[in-house]
């Protein structure tokens, strides 16, 4: 589906062996990362851009994606649409999308395209033009986007709310699509302006990854990218989030058949300052541990064994740029409450707390790290993306280099020290969906009442 | 400056398109002594092996049970022997091992993702065989999965996609076997026993119906050995009987259901297409032009970005055994559902009356073949390919020949094709939501 956005990236994922990979930095500040792979005649090219939801403000959620959306209508030498038939007319798929922190535009296409690509993406990093026409007709489908993404679905809408819930100060509770009512009073001028502030060279990196020569490409990205001359970019505000000091609830009513749980505890980022990054990967195996598969600890208390949930699962990225949130989420069982699912989760917790992780659970976790970063390999857009998101968070790719051995680092005592350290009901989000139908109990149960 | 040049660029650029498309792959094939047939690819670049082991057995083989088919398909994983689900699913993770499992109206699979390191592949082998062919079906494991089954069929109901896809599959094949999807029905769940999921199983998953897909770092003489352990214990029993092609309908309607949201979504389409089908390439480039080549196709350009109407708007062609649908959808805010469902029905057409241009097909040829190479850009897409071939019984150079079949495509062949196949008076339209 064209221009996704990605809500949540979670981790614990493939991460490759970076040994082939180079890097290069033009004069004007942008980046160049190529990873070469000759398994077939294809290339895939991405350029990404440090600017996403979590750079927005209130009155302005939105904004980002929608400018991605501007970015197929046209240039000073493209008619709206153009950009998208060229790449068509060659054989190639293309494709963007936005996140709390990036926006990237993709091409896949046969190895002998590069340069077309590199051509296109150079023109639309400073060319673009925006016609009200184009402008009035993509926030209608933008709108559609949301109403289909997230209004349409309950359980969207509660993760959105959650959190809104979860933070209070820092952008990260802005959602990327953005408030229906921002993306109804958002004006074309604004994204003209959003475009003008954050789409520089140095605020970008190509990431290539095929059948190329790093050296052939890295001449490629001069030849065309080198004449744009940089920006002045200001970073946002950091606006951190402010020490949450008690549990905070809330509810959503929706169609829906059955309830739904989430549950959510501040934890760290790498790039949070002072990060311990041991604790960090602490939690990731922590992750694996209870969500890693049919054997991992969910799938064998709370799917099977209890019976108490259809779905129920963790998820936690050390990877963001602001510090975030480990996740549990669950649906529950036939006439189980989503109180009893939060309360299997913390009883969960309890024992990671209480007791030392089993060795053969570690090896499980550690076995299935080391075998994912080879699956990963297996996958050129993946390759990219693993590249792309670590750079454009301001981390180092090559930070994954590191990622295994990091990994095998960790002991069951590591792991019974998060637990402890962050699994603190102080913080702690919960936000449940209930069936409509329960709402309507509950108000006839208070009119009985009175 | 920089930019004038840009359209001289893709200008001169189509030509060496098809040197690239040449890309093919080489697949030994053969048969099991128990009647397996075994499509592998030899592939050394990654330290990977990828299998994927299908049946016929999808839900158009649920025999009026409806559901039974993905039941048996869940419950592979739930115990072998003596060993428990927990128990199968540590062996295979303990080595980093990834076992998959799924079904669909036609298809039902198991597949299997290992690291080729002799040690830990040699590990998964006999399990994965055991998972396939002999699976213990405990009952708590079925009341567990037919529960949970229950419980998502509930949330298909609330779910306005879901409502949408199950009516128009019910609209398009009335009596026929896939009228209702892998999901089952209520009834149809609640009425399975113990015993009707063994003997599904024991006439669906056995090695006259399967098709076994290898791909990866295994020499063609290990492949032979494995593809033999792989599928051990498999009785050697019979393939499933060919489905019954469904019937047109006699003339087109209109199906509104009632359902409370801001967007209604709209699905519309015809029961036509088999993966043999002799107009395939020709409706397949066809459609790509209509409907399914996103941002350049038809559809697309006239009711997203001429008119804003949808952020997704599509048709395609779904090949199955036989009568796959022919599909049309949009999601649109409900005040505009009329006129949206009317552009779809009236764009259709005009296709099928006046066909395509010739700058048309020629964009829709470069686009299919220049495209080639990324249907097979990774093992685990090969694999996948592999398998449909097997199980559909395409010939063996369907890939080496898929873009010379494209390209032998003519504007006339479109446009037949479409008129004699594609009847739009007798289209059936799904409309969900509430429409003014």
């Amino acid at each position: 589906m064209k221009k996704l956005i990605l809500f949540v990236l979670v981790c614990l994922s493939a991460f490759p062996v970076f040994a082939k990979t180079e890097e290069i930095v033009l004069d004007n500040g942008m980046k160049i990362i190529v990873r070469e792979d000759h398994r077939a005649p294809v290339v895939v090219s991405q350029v990404w851009y440090r600017i996403g939801s979590t750079y927005e403000h209130d009155g302005i959620s939105g904004l980002s994606h929608a400018l991605e959306h501007m970015m197929f209508k046209g240039t000073q030498t493209l008619k709206p649409g153009e950009f998208s038939e060229i790449i068509a007319a060659n054989g190639g798929r293309e494709n963007a999308f936005t996140s709390r922190d990036y926006t990237a535009y993709f091409q896949r296409i046969s190895n002998d395209r590069l340069e077309l690509c590199l051509k296109l993406e150079a023109d639309r990093m400073r060319n673009v033009i925006f016609l009200p026409e184009e402008f009035d007709k993509e926030i209608a489908v933008v709108q559609e986007e949301r109403r289909w993404r997230v209004d349409n679905k309950p359980k969207s809408k509660l993760l959105e709310q959650f959190y809104a819930t979860a933070f209070l100060t820092s952008p990260v509770r802005i959602p990327t699509i953005g408030w229906m009512q921002d993306l109804k009073d958002m004006k074309m001028e604004d994204a003209a302006a959003w475009y003008k502030q954050w789409y520089a060279p140095n605020n970008a990196t190509l990431v290539v990854v095929g059948d190329v020569k790093a050296a052939d490409v890295f001449s490629l990205a001069r030849k065309y990218f080198s004449g744009i001359e940089r920006s002045v970019i200001e970073p946002p505000k950091p606006r951190p989030e402010i020490e949450q000091n008690g549990e905070r609830r809330i509810s959503l009513y929706g169609n829906t058949a059955s309830p739904y749980l989430l549950m959510g505890y501040k934890a760290p980022v790498l790039l949070d300052e002072g990060a311990d990054q041991k604790e960090i990967y602490a939690l990731d195996v922590l992750s694996g541990i209870l969500d890693g598969g049919q054997s991992a600890r969910i799938s064998k208390n709370m799917l099977r064994g209890d019976e108490i949930a259809v779905e129920a699962g963790t998820s936690y990225d050390p990877f963001d740029r602001l510090t975030g949130l480990f996740m549990f989420a669950a649906v529950p069982n036939k006439d189980v409450k989503p109180e009893q699912l939060e309360q299997a989760f913390k009883k969960e917790i309890n024992e990671l707390q209480q007791n030392l992780v089993t060795a053969e659970e570690l090896e499980r976790v550690k076995a299935q790290v080391i075998a994912g970063k080879v699956y990963g390999r297996d996958s050129m857009f993946n390759l990219g993306m693993q590249i792309g998101m670590l750079d454009s968070v301001g981390l180092d790719w090559r930070l994954l280099d590191a990622y295994v051995d990091e990994i095998r680092s960790i002991t069951a005592e590591d792991v019974r020290r998060v637990a402890k350290k962050y699994f603190d009901q102080s913080q702690l989000t919960v936000a449940t969906l209930w069936p409509e139908k329960e709402q309507q109990k509950e108000a006839e149960n208070k009119g009985e009442a009175q | 400056m920089r930019t004038s040049a840009i359209r001289l660029i893709w200008a001169a650029g189509f030509f060496s398109l098809l040197v690239n498309s040449a890309y093919a792959l080489d697949i030994e094939s053969w048969k099991t002594k128990n009647g397996v047939k075994v499509l592998f690819v030899e592939s050394h670049d990654l330290p990977i092996v990828d299998v994927r082991l299908a049946f016929k057995a999808g839900s158009s083989r649920d025999g009026g049970q409806f559901g039974v088919s993905r039941l048996v398909n869940a419950l592979l994983v739930e115990g072998t022997g003596d060993l428990s689900a927990i128990d199968v699913a540590q062996k295979f993770e303990s080595t980093g091992a990834e076992l998959g499992h799924s079904s669909l109206r036609d298809m039902a699979w198991v597949s299997l993702r290992s690291l080729s390191d002799q040690k830990l592949w040699e590990q998964s082998i006999d399990l994965f065989a055991r998972v396939a062919a002999l699976p213990s079906f405990p009952q708590d494991a079925i009341d567990r999965d037919r529960q949970s089954m229950l419980i998502s069929l509930a949330s298909r109901e609330k779910e306005i996609g879901s409502v949408a896809e199950d009516a128009f599959f019910k609209e398009l094949y009335p009596g026929h076997v896939y009228a209702i999807g892998q999901e089952g029905t209520v009834e149809g769940l609640k009425s399975i026993t113990r015993k009707n999921l063994v003997d599904f199983h024991a006439q669906y998953y056995v090695a006259e119906n399967a098709t076994l897909a290898i791909v990866g770092d295994l020499t063609l003489d290990q492949a032979k050995k494995y593809a033999t352990q792989l599928t051990q214990y498999l009785s050697e029993g019979e393939e499933a009987k060919p489905i019954e092609a469904a019937k047109m309908p006699g003339k087109g309607k209109v199906v509104t259901i009632p359902f409370k949201t801001s967007q209604t979504h709209i699905q519309m389409g015809l029961p036509l297409m088999s993966r043999k089908d002799p107009d395939y390439f020709a409706l397949y480039v066809g459609n790509h032009i209509l409907g399914g080549s996103g941002f350049s196709s038809r559809l697309m350009q006239e009711i997203r970005e001429n008119r804003g109407l949808s952020y997704s708007v599509y048709s395609y062609f779904i090949p199955m055994e036989k009568s796959g649908p022919f599909q049309m959808g949009l999601q649109t805010k409900n005040h505009q559902a009329e006129e949206a469902g009317q552009l779809l029905q009236s764009m259709l057409e005009d296709f099928i009356a006046n066909g395509a241009t010739a700058e048309e097909l020629e964009h829709a040829q470069k686009n299919i073949t220049g495209g080639f190479p990324l249907k097979l850009d990774s093992n685990k897409k090969i694999v996948e390919y592999l398998s449909l071939i097997g199980f559909y019984h395409l010939p063996m150079d369907y890939l080496d020949r898929f873009n010379e079949r494209i390209m032998e495509v003519t504007l006339d062949d479109i446009q037949d094709a479409f008129a004699r196949r594609v009847h739009a008076d007798k289209i059936i339209r799904v409309v969900v939501g509430e429409p003014s």
